[in-house]
């Protein structure tokens, strides 16, 4: 039997252990570790080709493993069919079954289960409810908008009540408006029901606002693993920064160091920053800071040439490159013509300076 | 045009097109470019050509012919076919082999598709499958002559490992022309399904397997019944072909026994006789039969989900 049946499935911790795959000599995950709470909704985030679809399938059963194990309370399940692990899962294409209606498509898995008749029912209705899809229970998907498609996948998913939804990028094939409304959407699904939630997706917003913890992933191997406050303000690299919105890089060397905080000199100036890393005086070392904290002040700061800018409503935020031909986003209180001389100053405690060589 | 008083002469049309919506109105060319009518539409004219010239036409005119006979009245030659044990039983004969032979090579072809659609090297293996269609019906049905013979490889290497105490006949009878529509026939067959097959969505079935669908109940709940509109047009198209048998049926069966198929009636008539309307009528005959047939499925089909298998909507 499909161990789905027990209650208490959702109160399982799920652990990874040094997931491996690869696809002839390339490593699409390069040992992944993680363990996961029960109830936790945890982001997968990174670019694509990063290896977090791979994991995803690998967790799922789609994919078979070539090293490592997953553990769902202690017990070994990496060696199960998919339709013995009774995860959840939600396609990036929806993969509504065409020819059955929304109310087979989300009683499919309890059929599966054996649970007909009016257990079926009720189950099916509630899972309905809680998409708010009540009403389109006799339609067939293709007379369904892309986003009730999606709602239906997810009622699907957790009407059988797994111990683990799987989404791999949900809302990527909606549009904006329809995307901030499903994030919503999915945090209240997902606290409603209580399951562990594991989501793929390489929007870093998507995962700061609905994941507990999100685990940067890039080149099969995970980066940084952590809440989204902890990731938005201390990323431990340049490559989780960069994710995190941190767009300017400016090289730079290490003049001194003291506590958190190093004073580094870039050419226009000297700055302070929070470091990020191991690093020493006279390192060369890389300052990054975001659009919006990178001001264009004038007098002191980085002298730099604007190249471009674009109205974001409350500001104005622009491209500008510096004499050695470095690109600098910043965020300005007007707009600024094309080739005009502007400086930059980044915001008191905003920029990070990481280490030459990656931890 | 069907306003009273809007009628124009052709010149005047012509000068209105001319005007343009200067005129106020919209100019023809726009009302006809709104039905889909434009100068793309002058692409369909080849292919309704030698529609009209090599598919009506000679329809047209094989009714005509048939429903000329060399005495009798004007349905006489169908009266002849269907009034003579010796020819209508053909009908029987004929489908007794397509049939069986089409069903055979859908069953092969989808459980063979299925394999086919995980492989790496698919085109490898797509190409052996397939080269069967490149050598013809004649060369199959000589080389199987050979092969299936009492004296051939078949008979030899099962008599040689003692399955068989004497050959089995498998040339000259219904096996062999069996056999032989069997080899021509499944790379069709086979091409069609796979490409069905690998139109389906790979998500959607592993959707229905972290759902808990195992292997069997995937091909039963979901597969199956979004393979049936690809299956059901598979059948037909290779049916007809099944049906059409004539070289394998002369050279690989018994042509004046139980493969007497009714192509072959169709030749005698038209070529051994020179009745050239009665061989038609057989001709027509034939083609209605498989119309029959075909009807039949694709009503079946229509039972079915036929819309698209890709799950998303794009």
């Amino acid at each position: 039997m499909p161990a789905t049946t027990t209650p208490d499935r959702g109160r399982e911790r799920l652990e990874l252990r040094d997931l491996r795959r690869s696809f002839g000599s390339f490593n699409a995950l390069d040992g992944i570790d993680l363990t996961i709470e029960p109830g936790e909704f945890i982001a997968l985030l990174g670019p694509s080709g990063c290896g977090k679809s791979t994991a995803l399938n690998c967790i799922a059963g789609l994919l078979a493993l070539t090293g490592g194990e997953i553990r769902l309370g202690g017990a070994r399940i990496d060696q199960l069919e998919p339709e013995r692990r009774g995860f959840g899962m939600v396609f990036q294409s929806y993969a509504l079954f065409p020819h059955m209606n929304v109310r087979k498509n989300v009683g499919f898995g309890l059929a599966m289960q054996g649970i007909r008749g009016a257990e079926a029912n009720r189950r099916i209705q509630d899972a309905l409810g809680l998409v708010r899809l009540e009403s389109q229970a006799e339609k067939l998907p293709g007379q369904l908008s892309g986003g009730q498609q999606q709602r239906v996948a997810i009622a699907r998913a957790v009407v059988i009540r797994p111990p683990v939804v799987l989404m791999d990028e949900p809302l990527s094939n909606l549009d904006a408006k329809l995307r901030l409304e499903m994030r919503a959407d999915i945090r209240g699904i997902h606290d409603q029901i209580g399951s562990t939630t594991i989501y793929v997706t390489h929007d870093q917003d998507e995962a700061l606002s609905m994941a507990d913890r999100i685990v940067v992933m890039s080149e099969g191997r995970i980066e940084q693993i952590g809440t989204p406050q902890e990731l938005y303000q201390r990323p431990d690299n340049l490559t989780v920064a960069d994710f995190m919105g941190f767009r300017t890089r400016i090289p730079g060397r290490v003049v001194s160091v003291a506590g958190s905080e190093a004073e580094l000199d870039i050419e226009g100036g000297r700055v302070r920053a929070t470091v990020r890393g191991a690093i020493r005086p006279g390192d060369a070392a890389t300052l990054s800071v975001r659009p919006e904290d990178l001001v264009a002040t004038p007098g002191e700061g980085i002298p730099a040439t604007v190249e471009s800018m674009e109205y974001r409503g409350r500001a104005w935020f622009g491209l500008a490159s510096a004499p050695d031909g470095t690109r600098l986003y910043f965020r300005s209180g007007e707009a600024l013509p094309r080739g005009a001389a502007t400086t930059l100053t980044p915001t008191p405690g905003s920029a990070l300076v990481f280490g030459e060589a990656r931890a | 045009m069907s306003a009273p008083g809007n009628e124009r002469t052709g010149s005047e049309r012509m000068g209105r097109e001319r005007m343009g919506s200067r005129e106020g109105g919209v100019s023809f060319r726009a009302r006809l470019a709104a039905r889909g009518i434009d100068g793309t539409t002058l692409l369909v004219l080849p292919g309704l050509l030698l529609m009209l010239l090599l598919f009506i036409y000679p329809f047209a005119y094989g009714i005509a012919d048939s429903l000329s006979p060399a005495e009798g009245p004007w349905y006489a030659n169908y009266a002849k076919f269907f009034g003579d044990p010796f020819q209508s039983r053909t009908i029987a004969a004929t489908l007794w082999l397509a049939l069986p032979v089409t069903l055979v090579n859908l069953a092969l072809a989808v459980p063979i598709a299925f394999r086919v659609r995980l492989m790496k090297r698919q085109r490898l293996l797509t190409t052996i499958l397939v080269l069967p269609i490149t050598l013809g019906t004649v060369f199959v049905a000589d080389g199987l002559l050979t092969f299936l013979g009492p004296r051939g490889w078949f008979n030899h290497t099962l008599i040689g490992l003692g399955i068989l105490d004497s050959p089995v006949k498998l040339t000259n009878n219904y096996w062999g022309v069996f056999a032989s529509l069997l080899i021509t026939g499944f790379p069709f067959s086979f091409l069609l399904v796979l490409s069905y097959v690998t139109g389906i969505d790979p998500a959607i079935e592993h959707a229905a397997a972290t759902l808990g669908a195992g292997p069997r109940r995937r091909f039963w709940h979901i597969f199956l019944p979004l393979l049936v509109p690809g299956l059901a047009v598979t059948f037909c198209l290779a049916f007809v072909q099944a049906y059409a048998v004539f070289p394998s049926a002369v050279l690989l069966g018994a042509p004046s026994g139980p493969t007497r198929v009714i192509s072959i009636a169709a030749y005698q008539a038209a070529f051994e006789q020179s009745d050239h309307a009665y061989g038609t009528a057989i001709a027509i005959i034939m083609g209605g039969v498989e119309l029959v047939i075909v009807a039949g499925v694709l009503a079946l089909r229509s039972l079915f989900y036929s819309g698209p298998v890709a799950g998303t909507k794009g």
